[in-house]
């Protein structure tokens, strides 16, 4: 006790930062007549921090005091760090002062664990429901769902939260044993599956009727920690791939592992995975937009993404047989498969073309990489000479601009 | 046919009245200009006087030919204020209003993709302040925000600042108009300041309460706590939070 408010935001803040979830999308909720705030579907980003990424919540811990000890936590129990929690009403103070401020669009409120999960749950669930049901708070409230909580506590977190989350941390359960002994992925993946049943049920009872509850309407989310565990990119979107299909998450986070601890059960790196990061979520949005299949970004050849250029050139150089591609005949998901096309030059192709046959300048007009997509793709006016060329001029091409300085650039997609 | 210089008051009426000008006297005008320009050495002026009447007869007329949706676009491309958008939307009116299955995305014509550009800027600018407005409270009971956007873009913001706050009073603030966007007693007004305060700060330590300094420095705390500076990529910072942008942005002071 005694820590200034402002101590303990410097404290708990610090501490939640390597939770890299910061969206504050997909849920829709509208504000009452004399309420605060809203949600909107598309999210907003109010600012963005030194390391470039966005800040759209307030995200916290309730405390870090935690009775396990897990090696690539700050706040384990072993670590020497300064300890505090915050009351239920600092929380509840600050989130609405700070977006009475324009400064955030809602919570995101983690927690270690003391002394027991639904103990720490419950405390999560009592500032949700103050915020939603005493203030009449309508922003978005993003919680953790503590591993070994009671479904009671999980289902009231789901009444008041936009989102729920829970953290994997290791890509792999022997890589979680050795760094946490006291979690296993059973404890991870039942209130995942429990989560996931009673967002399917709401929303079917929605349908029936508009009064029955919305249960985090903006879904569940998970984080894997990238870099500080042998798996290789292919394990890892392995697990991704079986997350996204069995547990229907929105999300799955990839945190480039920032070497924080001593611990003797991590490996030594000396600086963040950045470009790998990057790349495991280009590889992640192929498979939720793009229509790709793990094994097609990654195989038994190939069991880490190419760090040199995006999973899609590469999958594009591993497979010249299936291109040129003309784009004005292919169908959507071929030409999807363009490196330097996206899921908005893709659509206005197909658009497009209804009222012409394409030409290149249409192409460069719609805002297509003219320089990558160029050697897959025939079009009107053209035919692609650019495809035979021996195959380190294409890969060279594909690489970011050489003369440039590479920049460990960060996606920007949160 | 004649080619004057039309001159109006820089208002979207003034705007559309001068349409309605172009319209009656079926001339072809080699510039429309907010009056606050320079004028042309050779071409002949003529001022055009702002009427209501006259622009809601455009403006009806373009809903009829088309949708709220492209009187909603023509609005806001003419608030990007960008230098002769006025005769670009003279000509879109045109097609518009010669119907003739006109369609709004037609990407041939290049100047309807320049005025898809500007429009796609100016809602990137709407977006920038449902981000970047900072309110800040004042012991006056009112919560005052004062920016700078890039395009006159606080006649499109009221309502999400509405729909969000409805329960106090508060003002965003233009600075470089010297516009102010006022809601107060559940009602949204836009308007301009008579006194000029062009670049200065309008609000000071004075005004604000002392929760507003507690909350204030609370902020910059968590702003700072939050980065990771193995991380750091100004770079990557910078073209999120561009510059020009920092003066009014409490976490960059």
């Amino acid at each position: 006790m005694g820590l200034k408010i402002i101590e303990k935001l410097a404290i708990l803040s610090d501490a939640a930062k390597y939770d890299v979830s910061c969206s504050s999308s997909g849920s829709n909720r509208k504000n009452t007549k004399t309420g605060l705030g809203n949600s909107k579907s598309m999210g907003i980003c109010h600012t963005y921090t030194a390391d470039g990424r966005c800040v759209s919540l307030l995200k916290i811990l309730l405390t870090n005091y935690c009775i396990f000890d897990c090696a690539y936590c700050v706040s384990r129990k072993s670590n020497d760090v300064q300890r505090t929690a915050f009351t239920v009403q600092e929380v509840v103070d600050l989130t609405i002062n700070f977006y009475k401020r324009n400064y955030i669009e809602g919570l995101f409120l983690s927690s270690g664990i003391f002394k027991s999960a639904d103990y720490t749950m419950e405390r999560l669930v009592r500032i949700a429901k103050k915020l939603r049901t005493e203030v009449d708070f309508n922003g978005y409230i993003h919680l953790k769902a503590i591993p070994g909580a009671s479904e009671e506590l999980l289902y009231e977190a789901g009444l008041y939260a936009d989102r729920l989350s829970v953290n994997i941390e290791m890509p792999s359960e022997q890589s979680l044993q050795k760094v946490a002994a006291e979690k296993s992925y059973r404890d991870v993946l039942m209130p995942m599956e429990f989560l996931k049943n009673s967002i399917k049920e709401s929303k079917r009872e929605r349908k029936r009727s508009k009064k029955a509850p919305k249960i985090s309407p903006a879904g569940q989310s998970t984080q894997l920690v990238i870099g500080a565990s042998p798996e290789n990119d292919k394990e890892i979107l392995e697990l991704s791939d079986t997350l996204y299909k069995t547990k229907e998450l929105k999300r799955v986070y990839y945190s480039g592992y920032v070497p924080i601890s001593q611990d003797n059960r991590l490996p030594i790196i000396s600086e963040t995975p950045l470009i790998r990061e990057n790349r495991l979520y280009q590889a992640d949005w192929l498979l939720r937009f793009y229509g790709f299949s793990v094994n097609e970004i990654v195989d038994e050849k190939h069991q880490h993404l190419d760090l040199e250029m995006d999973p899609k050139s590469a999958f594009a150089l591993r497979n010249l047989e299936l291109f040129p591609i003309d784009i004005n005949s292919a169908d959507y998901f071929q030409i999807l498969r363009v490196p330097g096309i996206g899921v908005k030059s893709a659509k206005k192709i197909i658009y497009a073309r209804k009222f012409t046959k394409l030409r290149e300048e249409h192409l460069k007009k719609i805002g297509i990489v003219w320089k990558r997509a160029q050697y897959f793709i025939t079009c009107q006016g053209m035919t692609n000479k650019l495809l035979k060329q021996p195959i380190p001029i294409i890969t060279n091409a594909m690489k970011p601009n050489q003369g440039r300085k590479r920049n460990p650039n960060q996606l920007t997609l949160f | 046919m004649e080619t004057p210089e039309l001159r109006y008051d820089g208002s979207f009426e003034g705007f559309l009245s001068s349409i309605y000008f172009v319209y009656q006297h079926k001339i072809k005008p080699s510039a429309i200009l907010s009056n606050n320009l320079q004028p042309g050495l050779f071409n002949s002026i003529t001022t055009i006087t702002t009427e209501e009447k006259k622009a809601d007869r455009v403006l009806a007329g373009l809903q009829l030919k088309s949708s709220k949706k492209v009187v909603r676009f023509i609005y806001q491309c003419f608030l990007s204020e960008q230098e002769g958008i006025e005769l670009k939307l003279l000509y879109f009116i045109r097609l518009v209003l010669a119907g003739k299955g006109f369609k709004i995305q037609d990407y041939s014509d290049p100047i309807v993709v320049d005025l898809h550009e500007i429009k796609k800027r100016v809602g990137r600018e709407v977006h920038r302040m449902h981000a970047f407005v900072r309110f800040q409270e004042t012991k006056e009971d009112l919560w005052v925000c004062e920016i700078n956007p890039d395009f006159n873009v606080l006649p499109l913001i009221g309502k999400h600042f509405k729909d969000r706050y409805p329960n106090f009073d508060w003002i965003i603030i233009d600075t470089k108009r010297q516009s102010g966007l006022m809601y107060q007693k559940q009602y949204l007004t836009f308007g301009s300041f008579v006194k000029q305060t062009t670049g200065k700060k309008r609000l000071t330590e004075k005004h604000k309460t002392p929760d507003e300094k507690i909350y204030q420095s609370l902020w910059k705390k968590y702003f700072k706590s939050v980065n990771i500076d193995e991380r750091n990529n100004s770079k990557l910072h910078l073209q999120h939070v561009p510059k020009r942008y920092w003066k009014y942005l409490i976490e960059k002071q």
